[in-house]
């Protein structure tokens, strides 16, 4: 028995397998949603595992809100080449253009929201069944309930208060035509978790993770990473800061971390020692108390 | 590092999120940013101190109604484990969710409140872990600072839960109890110094040192198969490997196994696990098995060792849990589900079901959500299951109705 918080509980990786094979064999088109981020990569490798020696038997969707840090889509590009995946994008600004969908307008417009309706025009174009995330109950409180196999209507909504019961190992992902199922393998996983993981695999991640000079401004004691998409008042001074990334989401809503942490062990002792959750920087979460339950509700991950 | 999975239930006023509360506070498992959204929401709903159930209850209808109604599940570790607790509501109508929490659990923890003693509840909780053969059971005797830490009062629920256990208690469950404060943090995570008469060892160390091997270990094995892997590869070309997680037992390379339903056999030829050959593969292990024999295998198929068979019944004797608001229909045909293998399968009659609290048989008919029941089951296809109490990630079924799709029962076979 370990007796160390760095060590990577390898009854987590059976469970995130098993989860992937029953994915594998109960749906007609799965796919895994794939940011770049962290959770991600982990899914990836655990996809790579799950089916070797034959290949990744789903596609990777990535929603692309013309937000994302460059290093993201670079690192992507990089992992579909080396693991020969297949890359499926659907694009926000599509939805724009449309005019399916509004931008929000002001200081602390995102395209967060917007995400929703392009994910679900990609899962009706591509008739994707399943759609594979990177979601974990420890991250906040709406997803501690959420299901392994969740069950979303024709319009992606979940539906918190009816849940399929999920019992012992079975996954029921019987559905009918136009619902689909979002599937959660590493759920039981924490962020220490998801970072053992990648030191103990040797995984690739994007630069953004490790420390880097940045060009930041201070916004209610949060460290706004400055770019063409966030909005800046007259008098918000920009300072360069030794920075790095805890969450990769678009550029207008994951605020950075001052850190000197240039290391995968460097980050394990931070977060393990941290005081700030990962969500924490997340200005997506803290528009209201139940904002993820009420995003999710309406068809997010 | 091993992973222990918890269970708790009870009520909003037994004292069981301050409780888990407690633990992860107390393990440096809340964040500030956390205390301080729980903090806010406490004192928006009026109330003085910082309500440690809204970081459970994650869901708007839960606060609204300051009820738990699904089961929610917390993340904590120290340096010997990672901890898993499926949190689950306590009342009668909730006895759903408390056995979905508990399905997963090596452990449960029952919350007695010191004043009140032994409740209905509390039989109830017990008898649940009674019927899903929960290895291990803590009873918390709780608010022990509200009775003076008085050791008779102690003893008296101690006595009196034994007594209701004793009627039903399977040899190889362990019950252990412990007098707790958990607003006071006492025997929580360190032994309590005002509880000097109690000579054991506080919640945290026990859970640390429970053995969390599951039964399954040592149960027959079995291997139900998941997913083909064919690569068709130039490198892999005539690769066909079996995909699976071990579901009980052990399987080395070169055992002999036999195939159900078909009965054909033949010999493990190689395990993989990623891209390495593994000698033999452990009970939950998730690997991929090669057969030396070109036999036919499909997802719903069992590999079991030769020798290890068990019987393939159509009649089935079992224990269920309704699951679902819709009453069990006895003329409608469900589908079953037992390992990756479906059947059709129509419950062909009710023998009884059982009031958790009061361990009473009534005759019945029809099964409504929430009830328990004793039932002999038909299937169209032959079940290679083994009894739940020997083994039960192979002796444990849910039932799906076919129209819905919903997972209306859960059952567990004699």
């Amino acid at each position: 028995m370990s007796s160390n918080k760095k060590e990577f509980p390898r009854a987590l990786e059976d469970e995130a397998i098993y989860i992937l094979r029953e994915a594998a064999a109960q749906f007609e088109r799965p796919a895994i949603l794939f940011s770049g981020g962290k959770d991600s990569i982990t899914l990836v490798r655990l996809a790579q595992k799950a089916f070797y020696p034959g290949k990744i038997p789903f596609p990777l969707l990535h929603v692309d809100t013309a937000h994302n840090f460059p290093e993201t889509i670079e690192f992507r590009d990089w992992l579909v080449a080396k693991t020969g995946v297949d890359l499926v994008v659907g694009y926000v600004q599509d939805d724009i253009d449309a005019k399916r969908v509004a931008e929000e307008k002001g200081k602390f417009a995102s395209r967060n929201t917007l995400q929703t309706v392009t994910l679900l025009r990609m899962i009706e174009e591509q008739k994707f069944d399943a759609c594979i995330g990177g979601a974990r109950r420890d991250e906040e409180k709406a997803r501690a309930k959420e299901r392994i196999f969740s069950v979303r209507d024709e319009f992606g909504q979940w539906d918190a208060k009816n849940q399929r019961p999920e019992l012992f190992e079975f996954l029921n992902g019987r559905i009918k035509p136009g619902e689909n199922v979002r599937v959660f393998p590493i759920s039981n996983w924490t962020e220490l978790d998801v970072w053992n993981y990648i030191k103990e695999e040797e995984l690739d991640i994007p630069s953004i993770y490790f420390t880097h000079e940045r060009d930041v401004i201070i916004r209610d004691g949060v460290l706004w990473p400055i770019s063409d998409f966030i909005y800046r008042d007259a008098d918000e001074e920009i300072i360069k800061k030794k920075v790095r990334f805890r969450t990769v989401g678009d550029m207008s809503c994951t605020a950075a971390l001052a850190s000197e942490a240039d290391t995968l062990e460097t980050i394990i002792d931070e977060i393990i020692s941290a005081t700030l959750s990962e969500r924490g920087t997340r200005l997506d979460d803290k528009r209201a108390e139940a904002a993820m339950e009420i995003r999710k509700v309406s068809g997010y991950f | 590092m091993e992973v222990l999975r918890i269970a708790t239930a009870g009520s909003v006023d037994d004292g069981k999120s301050t409780l888990i509360g407690r633990l992860l506070y107390e393990t440096n498992s809340i964040t500030t940013d956390r205390l301080e959204a729980i903090h806010k929401a406490s004192q928006r709903k009026g109330i003085d101190f910082v309500d440690l159930s809204l970081l459970t209850d994650g869901l708007i209808a839960e606060r609204e109604q300051g009820i738990t109604i699904d089961v929610a599940h917390i993340y904590f570790q120290t340096p010997k484990r990672k901890f898993i607790i499926a949190d689950s509501p306590g009342h009668v109508e909730y006895t759903r969710n408390m056995i979905t929490g508990a399905s997963h659990a090596e452990v449960s923890v029952i919350l007695v409140d010191a004043r009140l003693g032994i409740l209905d509840q509390t039989h109830r909780h017990y008898y649940i872990a009674h019927l899903l053969r929960i290895p291990n059971v803590i009873v918390c005797v709780n608010k022990m600072d509200l009775i003076g830490y008085e050791e008779e009062k102690f003893r008296a629920i101690e006595k009196q839960f034994t007594e209701f256990a004793n009627q039903i208690k399977a040899a190889d469950q362990r019950i252990q109890f412990i007098p707790i404060s958990s607003l006071y943090g006492e025997n929580i995570t360190k032994r309590s110094e005002k509880i000097n008469w109690y000579k054991g060892h506080a919640l945290l160390e026990v859970l640390e040192s429970l053995d969390a091997s599951p039964k399954e270990s040592t149960a027959k094995s079995r291997f139900p198969v998941q997913y083909i892997i064919r690569p068709r590869t130039e490198e892999f070309h005539d690769f066909r490997g079996y995909a699976g997680r071990v579901a009980s037992g052990r399987f080395v390379e070169g055992d002999s196994v036999t195939i159900l339903p078909s009965m054909r056999t033949s010999t493990i030829d190689k395990i993989y696990q990623y891209n390495q050959v593994i000698a033999q593969a452990d009970t939950r292990q998730s690997v991929v098995i090669t057969l030396k024999d070109d036999v036919d295998v499909s997802r719903g198929d069992m590999i079991v060792k030769t020798g290890e068979e068990p019987e393939q019944k159509k009649e089935l004797d079992a224990d269920i849990c309704w699951l679902n608001n819709e009453p069990m229909k006895g003329t409608k045909t469900y589908l079953m589900q037992t390992g990756t293998s479906l059947t059709k399968a129509k419950i062909a009659s009710v023998e009884y079901v059982k009031i958790p609290s009061t361990l009473e048989q009534l005759p019945a008919t029809a099964l409504k959500m929430n009830e328990i029941a004793r039932v002999k089951i038909k299937t169209a296809k032959g079940i290679a299951s083994d009894a739940y109490k020997e083994n039960p990630s192979n002796g444990s079924f849910i039932l799906i109705d076919e129209y819905s799709n919903n997972t209306v029962a859960v059952g567990f076979l004699n």
